[in-house]
């Protein structure tokens, strides 16, 4: 089984401005990624498949990663008019302040890849997008990998990257005219819920009907029943 | 085994054009018209809502798109806005012919991703429910075939008498029928009692039988194999670069079973062999799942001989409430339609970050056109019942 580091290595090689960056994972699984330059994608997968023999792309998947507002603290040192003993004096001092910045999102296809031939894996290695919203291009591998082709269809439904070069790019599993992308984040719900009357409607209204009845009935007994016996008459 | 066997068709090849995993494109003759037939989504072969827009030049095909989406739950969002444990019963309803293996593979998955442990005993009795699943959906897939071929009921109901049998056992140990809900993080939700264990023997006992007598009555039929040898042909370089797996990938020759390969579970303690085809075709296809079913049984008959004493769940196991480290893992079974995988990424919440499902029968349906190309209509039919799918599975 060759590690990351051995892939890394192997890739940088044979195509030295590939890009390639090793993507920790600090979860116990220990399945560290690649994280590869949209750009020599192509040629690095063509490179995988051909010479490293990692014939069999199992998994194509799409994360979102969303704008996030960090907070981060800053030593800064800037020039402070203090007054000592009555005297106004001018001193540099370094505080600390809170900045808070926003970190631009992305969205990301994660692809799991195995090899049948000499039977390892799995070699994980990401692409990610400018942006979420106007550069969402990603080159398409289903040219190397077939199996790509509908995993890519529904990356490309559901999360909206769009792959380049994919042979035929259509929604998968929503329909052609939907308009959004529901495995993102911030999908909201179309409120386009339309009321229909139904058999049900009816029973709920005599129900309903018929408890405010009960409830007039009660409302008259109970001054005959005096105060103390209000827990009884709500019982039936 | 034979020397087909030894094609080497993931050597590397560079001279091949660049487009020679894209489905071929054949011409109809002369200038017919072709016609457009919608195949689904309410056909009966179709095992569900699943559409095939197929152009046909008289009986020929000559395009066939799959259109997918009918039974599109969002499944994957669902998982995302609940905790790990909530997922575990939706599972179920992925490939609901096959609800024990699509547990075993989120448990193995979220597994990996906290890094716990499982007691012996509950990965003896994973396996003895894996595979008394695979022996169920094989037979049922054998069945539905079958059925699809013509032969209207008879294999299908020696089938489903066999599955009611191993379904009648996952009732008295999970409490349901199909949606069984029964694996956890760490191990199984209930122990197996010493009767259940008694009566699970007995099935096995009596499913050598029951292979032989499928075996009798099918494998020889004249019409079963002028219908299958020959159609459907998959290449294995293919089906390996499609990402088929599973039986299919097996028929098309090709040894790769993940039990073997990853050994997950406890079952590179057991012997049993891969079978693999030699003609790459629907009968392959009918015969592999047929003897990975012997093959089933002999798991069966060792796990059920050597299951140990002792708990099905690990003391230190986090069930509910728990929030694993962020990263990610990517865990993965040989579930009897294919690779079934989870990917899950954790931000340190209680809920998955990201909460993803290899669905097995949707990779397996994209050579589907591949193979269709240049058949009859009607063989379409053989063709997609052969690849096995359930559309809760590829829809999600």
């Amino acid at each position: 089984m060759m590690t990351v580091e051995e892939i890394k290595a192997a890739i940088e090689a044979a195509l030295p401005d590939a890009g390639v960056e090793i993507v920790c994972n600090p979860s116990v699984s220990g399945q560290h990624s690649l994280r590869l330059a949209p750009a020599q994608a192509v040629a690095v997968a063509k490179f995988l498949r051909d010479d490293l023999l990692f014939d069999y792309l199992s998994n194509v998947t799409g994360v979102d990663w969303p704008d996030k507002e960090v907070a981060e603290k800053v030593r800064v040192t800037r020039p402070v008019t203090k007054t000592v003993d009555g005297v106004e004096t001018t001193v540099e001092e370094t505080v600390e302040e809170t900045r808070k910045r926003v970190a631009p999102g992305c969205l990301e296809a994660v692809y799991h890849l195995y090899s049948v031939a000499q039977k390892q894996g799995p070699v994980v290695f990401r692409l990610k997008t400018v942006n979420r919203t106007d550069q969402v291009e990603l080159p398409s591998l289903t040219p190397i990998w077939r199996s790509a082709e509908f995993q890519e269809r529904e990356i490309f439904d559901l999360f909206g990257i769009v792959f380049t070069g994919h042979p035929d790019l259509r929604r998968l599993l929503m329909w052609d005219g939907f308009k959004d992308h529901p495995m993102r984040r911030d999908y909201v719900e179309p409120d386009d819920f339309e009321y229909e009357p139904t058999a049900h409607d009816q029973v709920l209204a005599r129900a309903l009907a018929h408890q405010a009845a009960s409830r007039t009935a009660q409302e008259a007994a109970a001054p005959a029943l005096g105060a103390g016996q209000e827990g009884t008459g709500a019982s039936q | 085994m034979t020397a087909t066997h030894k094609l080497v068709a993931f050597e590397s090849d560079k001279t091949r054009p660049d487009d020679w995993n894209r489905p071929q494109v054949i011409e109809p003759d002369g200038d017919a018209e072709l016609l457009e037939v919608a195949m689904g989504p309410h056909h009966p072969s179709t095992h569900g809502v699943f559409r095939m827009d197929v152009a046909l030049d008289g009986e020929r095909v000559i395009r066939l798109k799959p259109v997918f989406g009918y039974l599109h739950r969002n499944h994957e969002k669902i998982a995302e806005g609940i905790s790990y444990l909530g997922s575990m019963p939706f599972t179920d309803r992925l490939d609901y012919v096959c609800p024990l293996t699509n547990n075993w593979a989120y448990a193995l998955a979220v597994e990996k991703l906290t890094g716990q442990a499982v007691p012996e005993r509950a990965e003896y009795l994973r396996v003895i429910l894996g595979e008394l699943t695979r022996v169920q959906n094989h037979a049922s897939s054998i069945g539905f075939l079958i059925q699809e071929m013509g032969a209207s009921g008879t294999p299908l109901m020696y089938a489903f008498r066999e599955r009611e049998k191993i379904l009648d056992l996952f009732e008295e140990l999970t409490g349901a029928r199909m949606m069984c809900n029964y694996m956890r993080f760490g191990g199984c939700r209930v122990d197996a009692t010493a009767g259940w264990l008694a009566a699970t023997r007995k099935v096995v006992e009596g499913l050598p039988g029951f292979t032989e007598e499928i075996e009798r009555l099918l494998c020889s039929n004249e019409i079963l194999m002028a219908r299958t040898q020959g159609v459907g042909i998959l290449r294995p370089d293919l089906a390996v670069n499609a990402g088929v797996t599973g039986p299919m990938l097996r028929a098309s020759g090709v040894n790769y079973d993940i039990r073997k390969v990853d050994g997950y579970g406890v079952y590179n303690r057991f012997n049993f062999r891969v079978p693999l085809g030699d003609h790459w075709d629907v009968y392959d296809r009918f015969m592999i799942r047929l003897l990975e079913m012997r093959e089933s049984i002999k798991i069966l008959e060792q796990a059920l001989k050597d299951i140990p004493a002792g708990p099905v769940m690990d003391s230190k196991a986090k069930i509910r409430g728990f929030r694993p480290k962020p990263g990610e893992a990517y865990g993965r079974i040989e579930s009897p339609k294919g690779e079934l995988g989870f990917y899950l990424i954790s931000d340190g919440g209680p809920n998955p970050y990201r909460y993803r499902v290899r669905p097995p029968s949707l990779m397996n349906l994209t050579v589907l056109e591949d193979m269709a190309i240049g058949q009859n209509v009607a063989d379409v039919v053989l063709i997609f019942g052969s690849v096995d799918i359930v559309l809760g599975e590829v829809d999600r």
